[in-house]
């Protein structure tokens, strides 16, 4: 099918992306756990911090990167908004332009739970590419994995991410 | 809390739409327009908007967490996004144990997690681990 060059097959392990985020806010996670649980209230220890043994933490699925981040790599090449081919424009090389991006799958192994307060860095490998054919014609599939870790250094999550590109 | 295979969870029946999804998309940045507009869904191939897979997967941590006892963790989740969950259709989110054994201090069960459709077709099949003190 040809949907993976020669310099995206080299561009397999690189360091795609890092990023750092704000400070975790009570309120992020507030928020969070409304979203989820909508229409129905979230659990007490999630949002009141009077019967939250030690504080609220953060659920595992909760996003602190979400809309700004404090720091973050520089692409190479500036993708656009919602860009199919960002993996490849952050390391600097084309991609294959396909019009259509969704989400094929998660695998995510978490460590120490996030914390008001916690600064959380992520950095992001580029793991995989496929190539196959499904209903909506070629697709490419990309993994990537990233790792976040707290300010001190404690592993928070490992996740894998599958993208389907058709 | 006793771990025992063979023990199955269920969210329950529900459906979801825009309503759900914008509240997830203002807080998770995902505003993108297979999931807020059912003309993008259908230029994408579906039949209209689909909701996103990380609500999906958020929902299968909600389950989990639900059946945990508060001092209980979800040590890992993989799920895959095989078929779209459409807007306004029934779903459900499941579980089962599948494996249960101890680990230092820990019992830890290892579960199949899904979320099917009203017609019990699975639309995105998955695995758990979760773990509670011994």
């Amino acid at each position: 099918m040809g949907l993976v060059s020669d310099e995206m097959r080299a561009g397999v392990g690189s360091v795609i992306d890092w990023e750092v985020s704000f400070p975790v806010a009570a309120s992020d996670i507030r928020r969070w756990m409304i979203a989820i649980y909508y229409p129905d209230p979230p659990p007490r220890r999630f949002w009141d911090e009077t019967t939250a043994p030690g504080g609220i933490v953060a659920p595992e699925e909760f996003n602190p990167f979400a809309w700004m981040v404090a720091e973050r790599r520089k692409p190479v090449i500036a993708p656009l908004a919602r860009d199919t081919d960002w993996i490849e424009k952050f390391i600097g090389i084309t991609g294959p332009g396909l019009r259509n991006q969704i989400n094929g799958g998660t695998e995510a192994t978490y460590g120490v739970p996030m914390r008001p307060g916690d600064v959380i860095r992520s950095e992001t490998r580029l793991v995989d590419y496929q190539e196959k054919t499904g209903r909506m014609g070629p697709m490419l599939i990309s993994v990537t994995e990233a790792v976040w870790t707290n300010q001190v250094g404690e592993r928070v999550r490992v996740e894998r991410q599958t993208a389907i590109r058709y | 809390m006793e771990l025992k295979v063979g023990h199955e969870l269920a969210a329950g029946p529900r459906c979801t739409g825009f309503a759900e999804w914008n509240r997830y998309a203002a807080v998770n940045d995902e505003f993108v327009p297979i999931h807020m507009d059912d003309e993008e869904g259908r230029r994408a191939g579906y039949p209209g908007a689909i909701m996103m897979g990380r609500l999906q997967w958020s929902y299968v941590h909600r389950l989990l967490r639900e059946w945990l006892p508060p001092q209980g963790r979800i040590v890992s989740v993989a799920l895959r996004f095989r078929e779209p969950t459409l807007r306004g259709a029934l779903f459900d989110v499941k579980a089962r144990v599948i494996a249960v054994r101890t680990e230092a201090d820990e019992h830890h069960a290892d579960l199949e997690v899904w979320a099917e459709d009203e017609t019990g077709k699975v639309l995105a099949p998955g695995t758990a681990t979760v773990a509670v003190p011994a």
